[in-house]
């Protein structure tokens, strides 16, 4: 079905894919691009690279336009369809808000990263990962079935856990990268069961289905709190926050991105759509509020404590999250419509920052804030750009923050509001804290040094060359929005007014302005600055009183415990199961292999149909060597001769299959069992001669009981495997090989009406127009088995390759890296180790 | 791509034969393996057989001149096979997307190639492909794996 307009007759539009769907693949496309240039362009990569986000910028503007007149777009093409997996993308004013800060900040990003990053190896695989982050994020805010919505919520984690590790040497980076995959990806994977409780209760995963008509029960309560762990865990709030500032590690570019004007605020996304429809169910309100309120004021009271530039602003993040949560999570509509505005100035504020530190850094190369000094007036543009950014998160008049902040504390004020007190002392407390770490940042990264800190530290700064003009563009121009907006919010007012309209809310939307007289907000915006100035004022004790204050248990440690015990518990377990004896493992396999879909097989009542025993005197003969090459290989004493009776048993099937009329069958056991006794021979050169003598005397009924077994069940199975009739298969996980034999089986076989392999002789060629039946099982009508199946494919290459790995560094000899270090293309010289040619040599 | 030096102390312990064999059957293989591949779809063949051929042949090769001229003589890593593989398969998964359809949806395309006249395949071809190059890939990781010498496995 062809995506259209709604509202607008569906045109069929031949030649060209739905927009949406082509800017996520225009990001897949300039990753691989850029993937594809090697180091050949240095840093210079990242100007490339920002062509996707300018194009999604592009065309966020001109679907704006569009958007006005035809409502939300929306596009549909099947995926899986027997498990209402689709790629339904839906863009409306609040998807398009989000859109605009991916291609926006996007854009900045990519641009200041030219200039950011130093030639490397590393750079173009960083900007490509940036880039297919960027795709997922697209995809993230566009998606409207759940599923989708998950496939691009894990994606993002992904490819921030590769972010974050890019320095890949550094065990800190490492760590900090796994605790953020761990973290958020658990946390996903609690959204995942979340969507499908919500899903069957709403009977559709359309997420506006599900908005516009919301399913109450215990069920949906349940799915609720499980959708909100992925949210609070994506958005770093308390309890899960430790993993963001462990995030830091990344570098600055990328951090402004990820961490703190997209990928954490999926969270937000996802808590502002679903809280107009489940604000009101159980425990939501006091999840997300109680959530957002500890990791507001949190967030606040340890930036206040750091002397990282980076650490100060990732708790600062932490904050504002929270602060988001608090106004998306209540499902007011005035909160709602403050919500709107904030996440807009502060993915502007926040962003400026980090790619101010960005510049503080690569200039003086410290973050210290106590061992900076003096750069203000050295680099006026630049510390402008970050007084103009900071005093907006502080809320200072007039910019955006400020506007932000009246609406949410307007919004507080109003009556109904739940918690009214406690939420409106949290925020106003913690906006104190907001302003003082807010102007702790701005002193300190351009300020002079301070007094208590200045026999600390070496001074930094004083001879800090001037950043180039392109690289300073990007902050500059960032802050700048947020006073543009902030002097003229009419400019910024018709995007929020729609955003706001997605929620469906029966109010209709405020309008932004800076001065709304003397009111009871600004009264208290005053009240914040004057308490922020206090606390800044004071500096120098706050910190001696922080320091002095009792540690409370940081959730990192929590964190660093659950995994320390999760290693010991599986080490544990793993020395138990894993006892080091393959003739162990293998009856455990094979005894599952007979028990789990033997029991419902046999329960199920035996096969219909009963094919002939022989249908020519050559299976005979065939099957009279197997069986002997089989009773051989099993009572041989040594091992190559049992390998090689084993492949003729092999050989045999294959005949057998020549046989019955299926060479496409009888090719590919063949080859595998060609191969296979290659592979065997290979690790047969390592191993003693002959078997090791069996000591107990019973340990060989065993091994012939567990053969016996097995292969009375692989008979009774492909019995009754060849016998199903009807459309579906019961067996979804049936693998393609087994619906090959089927189907070798089927083309022979005359008999029941219809089975699943005379299905598949019916609907081959006029479906999928091929005469192979085979082939056209595993590339069409069983694709996705063939897919999944080629990537295990793929992580079994991986793990043999791994294990040779662990093997040779374990002798001290090098990595082996098999790209080579270098980027200009693999060369055999460097994957072969010196110690193989050293072993060549003396043989 | 350095010549290997004419007396290789490897070449006592190599069959005359094999190597003649190798010889002649080494590139005869791999057209048998690429013919299997392009015939799949209405004769017997496909990605998997091709690709198990093409790693048949390197076995053969690698039995005959040991793993270090295997190694010399393909271009492309076995983990670059691997990925390039997949993301054939995933790609041509996606490119069915095109002009509205399901993804993995396959149609039929008959391109006009300028020598050879038209040439008719389905898009599940490209998938096969992606299978093939997988294949060939993990044989090649077994075989490098698994067929260094033996102090490389410890």
């Amino acid at each position: 079905m062809p995506g259209r307009l709604v509202g607008v007759p569906p045109v069929p539009r031949p030649g060209r894919l739905d927009p949406l769907l082509l800017t996520v693949l225009v990001y897949v496309g300039v990753a691989a691009v850029v993937a594809a240039t090697g180091s050949r362009l240095g840093p210079r990569v990242f100007l490339v690279a920002a062509l996707a986000p300018l194009w999604t910028l592009g065309w966020a503007v001109w679907a704006a336009v569009r958007l006005g007149d035809s409502g939300p777009w929306t596009e549909s093409h099947t995926w899986v369809e027997g498990l209402s997996v689709t790629i339904d993308l839906r863009l409306d004013w609040f998807s398009l808000v989000m859109v605009l800060l991916v291609g926006g900040v996007g854009l900045c990003v990519f641009v200041y990263a030219a200039s950011y990053f130093h030639k490397g190896p590393e750079v173009p695989r960083t900007a490509a990962v940036l880039l297919l982050f960027a795709g997922a994020m697209f995809g993230l805010v566009c998606s409207d079935n759940l599923f989708l919505l998950f496939t691009f919520w894990e994606l993002t984690s992904i490819t921030s856990f590769l972010l974050i590790g890019t320095d890949d040497t550094k065990a800190g980076a490492r760590s900090a990268a796994l605790h953020a995959l761990l973290v958020t990806g658990g946390g996903g994977l609690a959204m995942l069961a979340g969507f499908v409780l919500i899903g069957q209760a709403a009977g559709t995963y359309s997420l506006q289905e599900i908005l516009s008509s919301p399913p109450s029960g215990t069920t949906v309560t349940v799915g609720l709190v499980c959708v909100l762990a992925g949210a609070l865990t994506k958005s770093a709030q308390v309890p899960f926050h430790s993993w963001l500032p462990g995030a830091m590690a990344a570098p600055t570019p990328i951090s402004a991105y990820l961490h703190s004007a997209t990928m954490v605020k999926a969270g937000v996304y996802l808590v502002a759509r679903f809280a107009p429809a489940f604000a009101a169910v159980g425990p939501w309100r006091w999840i997300v509020l109680g959530s957002g309120c500890a990791s507001m004021a949190l967030g606040g009271y340890r930036a206040l404590r750091q002397h990282d530039l980076k650490l100060v602003l990732a708790y600062g993040t932490v904050s504002q999250l929270g602060f988001l949560m608090i106004l998306f999570g209540a499902g007011l509509p005035d909160l709602a419509f403050a919500g709107c505005v904030l996440l807009i100035a502060h993915a502007a504020f926040k962003a400026s920052l980090f790619l101010t530190v960005g510049i503080v850094d690569h200039q003086t190369h410290t973050r210290d804030l106590r061992s900076l000094s003096g750069l203000g007036p050295r680099w006026p543009v630049v510390a402008t750009a970050a007084l103009l950014a900071a005093a907006s998160m502080a809320g200072v008049p007039p910019l955006l923050g400020f506007i932000a902040k009246e609406l949410a504390l307007d919004g507080l004020l109003a009556d109904g509001t739940p918690y009214q007190w406690a939420l409106l002392t949290v925020v106003v407390v913690a906006s104190m804290l907001t302003f003082a770490y807010s102007a702790r940042f701005v002193w300190g990264a351009f300020g002079p040094a301070d007094a208590h800190h200045e026999a600390e530290q070496e001074l930094v700064g004083s001879d800090a060359p001037h950043p180039s003009a392109a690289f300073a563009a990007a902050p500059v121009v960032l802050a700048g929005l947020g006073l543009l907006f902030g002097v003229v919010p009419a400019l910024l007012s018709p995007l929020v007014e729609d955003a706001y309209g997605s929620f469906g809310f029966e109010e209709p939307p405020y309008y932004l302005s800076l001065w709304h007289g003397f009111t009871l907000p600004l009264a208290l915006s005053a009240l914040v600055i004057v308490g922020g100035v206090v606390l800044f004022l004071g500096r120098a004790r706050v910190e001696r009183w922080q320091s002095a204050a009792p540690h409370v248990p940081s959730a990192l440690g929590a964190y660093e415990r659950i995994i320390k015990g999760l290693l010991g518990g599986s080490d544990r377990v793993a020395s138990i199961v894993q006892n080091g004896s393959l003739p162990v493992y293998l009856s455990v396999l094979l005894l599952t292999l007979v028990v789990v879909p033997g029991v419902p097989l046999v329960a199920n009542g035996g096969p219909d149909v009963w094919p002939s025993w022989i249908d020519s005197p050559v299976q005979l003969a065939i099957a009279a060597i197997m069986v002997v090459a089989a009773v051989a290989a099993a009572v041989s004493r040594r091992r190559f001769a049992a390998v090689l009776l084993l492949s003729a048993v092999g050989y045999g099937m294959a005949a057998l299959f020549i046989v019955q009329g299926a060479p496409d069958l009888a090719l590919t056991q063949l080859l595998i069992e060609t191969l296979g006794t290659v592979a065997f021979v290979l690790v047969l050169r390592h191993l003693p001669d002959g078997f090791a003598p069996m000591v107990v005397p019973g340990r060989k009924v065993l091994p012939a009981a567990i053969g016996t077994l097995v292969g009375v069940f692989v008979f009774y199975f492909a019995l009754s495997a060849s016998s199903i009739s009807g459309t579906p298969n019961p067996d979804p996980g049936l693998a393609v090989s087994d619906a090959k034999e089927e189907v070798a089986r089927g083309e022979t076989r005359t008999g029941a009406d219809l089975t699943v392999s005379e299905e598949y002789l019916v609907r081959s060629y006029p479906e999928a127009e091929g005469k192979n039946i085979v082939n056209v099982i595993v590339v069409d009508f069983r694709g996705f088995d063939t897919l999944g199946e080629i990537a295990v494919l793929v992580i079994a290459a991986l793990g043999i390759w791994s294990l040779v790995l662990v093997g040779r560094r374990g002798r001290g000899g090098r990595d082996g890296d098999p790209d080579g270090p270098d980027g200009d293309g693999p060369s055999a010289e460097d994957a072969v180790p010196p110690d193989l040619e050293a072993e060549g040599a003396s043989a | 791509m350095s010549r290997r030096p004419l007396l290789d102390p490897e070449m006592e312990r190599r069959s005359l034969i094999l190597d003649v064999v190798v010889r002649g059957e080494f590139h005869v293989l791999l057209i048998v393996s690429v013919y299997l591949l392009f015939a799949g779809h209405n004769a017997p063949g496909g990605g998997f057989v091709g690709g198990l051929v093409a790693g048949a042949a390197c076995a053969l090769r690698m039995a005959a001149r040991g793993p270090q001229e295997l190694r010399s003589s393909i271009r492309l890593r076995p983990l670059t096979l691997l990925g390039l593989g997949l993301t054939v398969a995933a790609g041509a998964a996606v490119a069915a997307l095109w002009n509205g359809g399901g993804v993995l949806e396959s149609r039929y395309l008959t391109v006009d190639l300028f020598y050879i006249g038209p040439v008719s395949t389905s898009t599940a071809f490209f998938f096969d492909l992606g299978v093939y190059l997988v294949v060939l890939g993990t044989v090649l990781s077994i075989l490098e794996a698994l067929g260094s010498p033996e102090e490389e496995l410890r």
